[in-house]
């Protein structure tokens, strides 16, 4: 087992709680404590900051709300890669790998933790250290690739993804989208808001279960 | 191989069709019936509610078949290689007790009467010479008459909700009032419409079509079927599509027929079995060979086989067994692997100005118009377009969040990243809708199913080879709808539209709407099984199911289970008394 690792965030945007369900132990992080320490499954910290660094310029905090590195995207990741989906437990993987139509998807034999050790060297180590423009340029000359692809895609997952996967943080995500999680019954509402928001407060599948619900990458953590 | 104890029936299979075939051979007979199921047993609706996360149960295809264990290959046409699907974009094919059946969308129309005469009634009309070329379109074996009772009989066990627009020949305004003619009206009244259905039927209305609810087997009130079962109504809560039902109001075989085997003696199932192969002597058959989760291997003698697995599984299965004659591309010779098709769709997505609450909604919650839904008339034949399918504006709910995310009009943002692409992104989600229509595709020659000769399963036997590709005729007939669907968007006020790039590409087409390749007909020169879905070589082997569906169509779920009370019928009413071909 490789030596534990962590990443520091920042738990003081968002004005709230900032829950993290770990391996098994949620921390409860409030705004007074600034940062947040959060152990690492797969990734090295060095390798976490290049992805922090990355999916904040993919999905950066502006005008029109936070974040990916508020929202926790680099722990989603991190623990995505960690799970079944990071070594292809779920892929047809059988050879031979031949390169084909677009229509066949991916056909590579790297699964997504090579894919994303390639890419993050590919990206630099030193990444974290370039200003905005030049981190953009290195991401665009890496955009037709499928790490990019998957980077990018993964990025959006972990904005808005229920919090139990670790991205979303304090429902960051739901919340600047008006999005109101998986509630139990919108019968009440339905064919009755015409081109008006409807807009709950959003919970997650925890609360609205009433009980914590394990998410497939905790999977292996037994 | 250890030898079991002989049953009456197995089945393989618990989706609609097995269930349906299980539900009415256990409580009409004294016959035992045993179903096999590849994957699990019905995990509650408790587990449904703690699956509604879209990471895991739509992105990561948490609950679908593990394509580690098998997949499909697919190539567009035989001159390619052919590559496996290795990670399906989504949770298309189901495993575990209900199958597919029990995260499909419920949208429920019914086939037009024309439909099950489709080669006859096309070369009336146009001459066979006008139609696409190296197509095999086929008739079904049964006319609207044979199917029309079973059709109300599956609305009834469903408790498909809809309104008629021809109650036995008079049209009703409201419904759909090109559909064929019903003898019931539906068992349930339509969903309550949201915002973006309500202005299609407003913009349709306009345009002089017709719009009508479509039906949807997701109950819109609570409902207790001629069976005795009690479902409650949908809670629009936007899980739908590719999910399970979390309080049972979506129609799945779980909810409507296993509840009424559980106490039934001559009922079992078994979980978690893999069946290889269809055992066989002469001509019959003598039961099946499967392997148990933990590689065991078992030989199940039975009277009668009941082969009700994943549409394209039906034909990968036989061929495996050696049953039946393999269809050749080139000589035209054989059956088995004929006529693989897939509905096609064409759609557009478009921006409104309004937000949407796009995350409620049920699978099947539309609003939609017939004037497209079949034959194309004199405007679409001078395009070369001849047949098409149902246009219409759905309010799915699903998948509700990440999957949504992310379309932006052309001009706001020059990436699809980094800040302009988030600020417009943000901008413009949950004010976009959609228009879609799934329909007609012809068969044709050189589409096939056969083994292929490199890739294999986890227990090593080749996977299935599906060969398909859309021809200029699917092309023609797309860009005819989509100008309709065009149309329809600018009458309800979209201020942007993206059209959805119509393709045939193969691996696309091994999905939510493939049909065929155990095709059913009139003769066992042409066709795997006869109008009853009884093999015509081995009279004790029923194919049942997607497979048998000779030509691709709209929403074909309500028909596959017809078809399938049909045979339940057949098989109890005739063949067990006199075992043998039914003609």
């Amino acid at each position: 087992m490789k030596r534990r690792e962590f990443i520091e965030l920042s738990s003081n945007s968002i004005g709230g709680l900032l829950i993290y369900s770990l391996a098994g132990v949620p921390i409860v992080a409030n705004a007074q404590q600034g940062k947040v320490k959060v152990p690492l499954r797969f990734f090295t910290e060095p390798e976490a900051k290049v992805v922090v660094a990355a999916c904040e310029r993919i999905f950066p905090a502006n005008e029109s709300g936070p974040g990916a590195t508020q929202a926790g995207v680099v722990v989603y990741i991190d623990r995505q890669l960690a799970g079944p989906y990071g070594t292809d437990k779920y892929r047809y993987t059988r050879p031979p790998f031949v390169e084909s139509a677009p229509g066949h998807g991916y056909q590579g034999k790297e699964n997504p933790q090579e894919i994303y050790w390639a890419g993050i060297r590919r990206l630099g180590i030193d990444f974290v250290k370039l200003n905005g423009a030049k981190q953009d340029e290195r991401l665009s000359a890496i955009e037709q690739t499928y790490f990019f692809q998957l980077l990018r895609q993964h990025t959006i997952e972990g904005m808005f993804c229920d919090p139990m996967h670790g991205g979303n943080a304090g429902l960051i995500g739901w919340r600047m989208l008006g999005y109101p999680g998986p509630q139990m019954s919108f019968r009440a509402q339905i064919g009755k808001y015409n081109g008006v928001a409807y807009r709950p407060r959003p919970q997650s599948l925890e609360e609205i279960l009433g009980s914590p619900v394990k998410p497939w990458e905790d999977e292996a953590l037994g | 191989m250890e030898l079991l104890a002989p049953v009456d029936v197995v089945i393989v299979g618990s989706g609609w069709s097995g269930m349906i075939m299980a539900k009415e051979i256990a409580s009409r007979t004294t016959l035992s019936v045993l179903v096999l199921e590849r994957g699990g047993p019905f995990r509650g609706l408790g587990a449904y509610a703690a699956e509604m996360d879209e990471v895991d149960t739509f992105i990561r295809t948490r609950q679908a078949p593990n394509p580690a264990d098998g997949t499909f290959t697919t190539r567009a046409s035989h001159m390619d290689r052919a590559n496996p699907i290795r990670q399906p974009r989504f949770p298309a094919a189901g495993t575990g007790m209900g199958g597919s059946s029990d995260h499909w969308g419920a949208t429920s129309p019914r086939l037009l009467p024309e439909a099950f005469q489709i080669a006859t009634h096309l070369k009336e009309l146009h001459g066979a010479a006008k139609l696409p070329a190296n197509n095999t379109i086929q008739d079904y074996g049964i006319t609207w008459k044979d199917i029309e009772p079973y059709y109300t009989r599956v609305e009834e066990m469903m408790g498909t909700c809809g309104k008629a627009g021809n109650l036995n020949g008079k049209k009703i305004k409201g419904g759909n009032i090109f559909e064929g003619p019903r003898s019931k009206e539906f068992p349930n009244p339509p969903h309550p419409m949201p915002y973006a259905p309500q202005l299609f039927a407003k913009a349709a209305k306009q345009l002089g079509y017709h719009p009508f609810p479509m039906p949807s087997s997701t109950l819109s009130q609570n409902y207790t079927s001629p069976d005795g079962v009690s479902r409650i109504g949908c809670q629009y809560c936007g899980h739908c599509s590719f999910f399970g039902c979390m309080v049972g109001a979506k129609a799945s075989p779980n909810f409507t027929l296993l509840p009424l085997l559980e106490s039934k003696g001559n009922f079992s199932v078994r979980t978690y079995c893999q069946v290889r192969r269809i055992a066989h002597k002469g001509r019959r058959a003598t039961g099946v060979t499967y392997v148990d989760a933990s590689g065991k291997e078992f030989m199940q003698p039975a009277e009668t086989v009941v082969l009700a697995a994943w549409v394209f599984n039906n034909a990968r299965l036989l061929m495996l067994s050696g049953i039946g004659e393999q269809y050749d591309p080139v000589t035209g010779k054989g059956t088995l692997g004929k006529n693989p098709t897939y509905a096609v769709q064409a759609g557009l997505d478009f921006f409104l100005d309004k937000p949407q609450n796009n995350f409620m909604g049920s699978g099947g919650l539309a609003m939609g118009i017939g004037e497209f839904g079949g034959d194309l008339g004199a405007e679409g034949a001078g395009q070369g377009a001849f047949r098409g399918g149902l246009i219409f504006s759905y309010a799915q709910g699903s998948p509700p969040v990440i999957s949504a995310f992310g379309m932006v009009p052309e001009q706001e943002a020059r990436k699809n990243w980094g800040s302009q692409w988030k600020n417009a992104a943000i901008k413009w989600n949950d004010r976009s809708s959609t228009i879609l229509s799934t329909g007609n595709h012809f068969p044709y020659r050189q589409n096939y199913l056969d083994l292929d000769p490199t890739y294999t399963d986890r227990w090593g036997d080749p996977l299935l080879r599906v060969t398909l590709d859309w021809t200029d005729a699917e092309r023609r007939q797309s860009s005819f709808i989509l100008k309709k669907q065009v149309e329809i968007a600018k009458a309800m006020g979209a201020t942007g539209i993206i059209l959805r790039s119509g393709t045939g590409a193969a691996p696309l087409m091994v999905s939510t709407h493939s049909h065929g390749g155990a095709i059913m007909g009139t003769s066992p020169e042409t066709s795997v099984v006869n109008s009853y879905l009884q093999h015509w070589q081995m009279p004790n082997l029923w194919v049942v199911g997607g497979s048998a569906l000779p030509q691709g169509e709209e929403h074909l779920t309500l028909t596959v289970a017809a078809l399938a009370y049909r045979a339940a019928d057949a098989f109890i009413d005739r063949y067990v008394k006199r075992p043998g071909a039914l003609a």
